[in-house]
């Protein structure tokens, strides 16, 4: 081992190569991700050669609430639990988002944007209480407070309206420097880059992690498994209400009923991503770039002329393909054995 | 330390000790004690609404139930063994659109149109989860998603075959026989006492507990796994077709949102009737008791006459507070 290092280390190539196949074995969807997703450019712009910046802005705006969906999903899951009420969440963060800000200035806006990640942050807090002190499974728990900040967010609104001011919907919708670079595409770096980071780099990352891959063992070194999780239901709630805020950039206006979608995306954009349903495994970066992937095949068709409904069979089918896939490799390996 | 330095009064020790008498004896018979509750609710609505529970409302009650009951029944044969499965409001809406359009060819073709969907999607789900292991959360999830998706297709494709509802589907979901008795209840009672009895009895009953229970070990054991799980989820796929017609009866009207709002119920009612969703314990008893409580919750806020944004809000806190004081009470 020392000799091979040191006979290799005038090259550089050797320990380098061997770090470049560590990261991929570490971090696999962060490789499998951006190859699907530059696939699905790839045929995009060969179907459609007039794909142009115009195109690329509103593939950045439309994947945008679906990729802070994904990233809600994907905390809770490495943390060992599960959200399916991250779509009425976006839903009551939109509604009062749009309802909140109809009449504002732009820095009122920017306040409220504010307060509104504090709202999401509540609720994934009533979440993250309920699932530690009632005991009760946390599909269960969170399906039901879906269905009931679904009622918040009709409650809030009773039918798609509102709207902000169109400084603020250009955060969104306007781009940056190049129109190539849009300001959703610059928004989701920045809240992945602000949120996650910090919490990925620090004490917070390294809980969530371990108490996702073995609660008892985790337990047992003295983590704090019950604020652990709290906190991963937590930040599930805060990029839910990036979520919400940015779907207000991207369509204008509140929906309330905008939630069942987002639930079930989120969740297929995170699986896609390369986040275990059994916790302590994955990342951000894979579900959001899994979210570009979700959010251009429904485009891909309408480009091909084929009838865009089609787009929510192939992603289901394309969900189903990926986890028995996974499944059948298991269990290849498993033969082998 | 003497008697009379106890710092609780000998009253209270008593009735602590009755208390707690109650809570084991109430935790012995689950199912009894949901069915307090039950009676429990139909007594509050009966004091709100004075002369509401009548013969008629109980029947209502049961016909309504029906549907959410079949549903509930598919999902704890699915949770017993440790999974859930989230495409039964998908699959329950596809098999009555399915049924609906093919309504012309007659009543057993069309029928058999409508579970050929649960037949189908239970068969994916099975291959999933039993062959290949896939969660059973994201398998049924996704499989949900594609038995939406195609259905959408499959609308636009058929313009031209209207979906009808045929007659006797009608008085299915919606009819009643000497006076009073809902003809839904005539397919589920004999339903439910298969699932009842067959959990109890049958080889392949007592293999659902215990492959919840411990798969590796009954894997080590040479039971087949995968035949079991593989039955087990076309089973719930096959019931959730059959909900599906029932439902559809009931409304008179095949459209693309049919049966989403049964899916937190029937995940609910096999909670509340304390089937555990990690699997190996419950029974298909408690389902029906719960089925039949979230009929009567969902009745009791019709009549208090809430806009449906607060009874959605009310509904799931119930359901939360439900869960929640059962899983105290057995855990």
């Amino acid at each position: 081992m020392t000799a091979a290092d040191q006979t290799q280390s005038p090259l550089e190539t050797g320990p380098r190569l061997r770090g470049l196949r560590r990261f991929v074995h570490h971090h696999p969807s962060l490789v499998t991700m951006p190859a699907l997703l530059a696939v699905f450019l790839g045929v995009t712009v060969a179907i459609h050669p007039g794909y142009d910046s115009f195109d690329a802005q509103s593939l950045a705006m439309g994947a945008m609430p679906l990729a802070f969906a994904a990233a809600a999903q994907a905390v809770v899951l490495i943390s060992g639990g599960i959200d399916l009420s991250v779509g009425s969440m976006i839903a009551v963060c939109n509604v009062l988002a749009a309802t909140t800000m109809e009449n504002a200035t732009f820095g009122e806006s920017l306040l409220f944007a504010a307060g509104i990640c504090v709202v999401g942050a509540l609720l994934g807090a009533v979440n993250g209480l309920v699932v530690v002190f009632s005991r009760v499974p946390d599909v269960v728990v969170t399906l039901t407070t879906g269905f009931i900040w679904g009622g918040v967010a009709l409650l809030i609104l009773e039918r798609p309206g509102g709207g902000a001011p169109q400084e603020f919907i250009q955060l969104g919708a306007g781009f940056l420097v190049s129109p190539w670079i849009s300001g959703s595409l610059v928004l989701v770096a920045a809240a992945v880059a602000i949120i996650w980071i910090p919490v990925q780099r620090g004490r917070l990352g390294l809980l969530l992690y371990a108490v996702g891959s073995d609660k008892a063992s985790a337990f047992r070194s003295g983590v704090n498994v019950e604020l652990t999780r709290f906190l991963a239901y937590v930040l599930g709630g805060l990029f839910s209400a990036v979520g919400g805020i940015g779907l207000v950039m991207t369509t204008g206006i509140g929906s309330p009923l905008a939630g069942v979608y987002y639930t079930l995306s989120g969740l297929a954009a995170a699986v896609l991503g390369g986040v275990s349903l059994t916790g302590g495994r994955g990342g951000i970066v894979g579900p959001v770039l899994a979210a570009y992937v979700l959010t251009l095949i429904p485009a891909d068709l309408i480009f091909l002329n084929i009838d865009p409904n089609f787009g929510q069979v192939i992603q289901g089918t394309l969900i189903v393909l990926v986890v028995m896939g996974g499944g059948l490799v298991e269990l290849l390996q498993r033969r082998k054995k | 330390m003497s008697a009379t330095a106890d710092p609780v009064p000998a009253k209270e020790r008593a009735w602590r000790r009755s208390a707690g008498r109650a809570l084991n004896l109430l935790r012995r018979h689950t199912t009894a004690a949901l069915f307090v509750l039950l009676v429990c609710f139909v007594g509050g609505i009966e004091m709100i609404v004075p002369g509401t529970v009548t013969p008629t409302w109980i029947s209502n009650i049961v016909l309504f139930a029906a549907p959410l009951g079949i549903l509930a029944a598919g999902q704890t044969l699915v949770m017993l063994s440790g999974g859930i499965d989230l495409s039964v409001a998908s699959v329950a809406t596809a098999s009555a659109y399915l049924m609906a359009t093919h309504s012309s060819l007659g009543g057993v073709a069309c029928v058999l149109w409508g579970l050929s969907v649960g037949l189908g999607v239970g068969l994916i789900n099975g291959i999933g989860v039993a062959v290949l292991q896939v969660q059973p959360l994201v398998m049924t999830l996704g499989t949900g998603l594609m038995t939406q998706g195609t259905l959408i297709v499959y609308s636009q494709k058929m313009l031209s075959n209207a979906p009808r509802v045929p007659s006797f589907i009608q008085s299915l979901g919606s009819g009643k026989v000497l006076g009073g008795i809902p003809i839904d209840l005539i397919l589920w009672a004999p339903i439910a006492l298969v699932v009842v009895i067959g959990l109890r009895r049958t080889g392949f009953g007592r293999l659902l507990y215990a492959v919840g229970d411990n798969r590796e070990a009954c894997q080590l054991s040479g039971v087949r796994v995968w035949q079991v799980l593989l039955t087990d989820y076309v089973l719930c796929g096959l019931l959730a077709a059959v909900a599906g017609l029932v439902i559809v009866g009931g409304t008179n009207a095949a459209d693309m949102s049919l049966a989403e709002v049964y899916l937190l119920p029937s995940v609910a009612a096999v909670i509340i009737g304390g089937t555990s969703i990690f699997g190996g314990r419950g029974g298909y008893a408690g389902s029906i008791v719960g089925a039949l409580i979230l009929t009567v919750l969902n009745s009791l806020l019709t009549l208090l006459d809430a806009p449906e944004p607060i009874r959605q809000i009310l509904y799931g806190t119930i359901i939360l507070i439900l869960a929640a004081a059962y899983t105290r009470l057995t855990d």
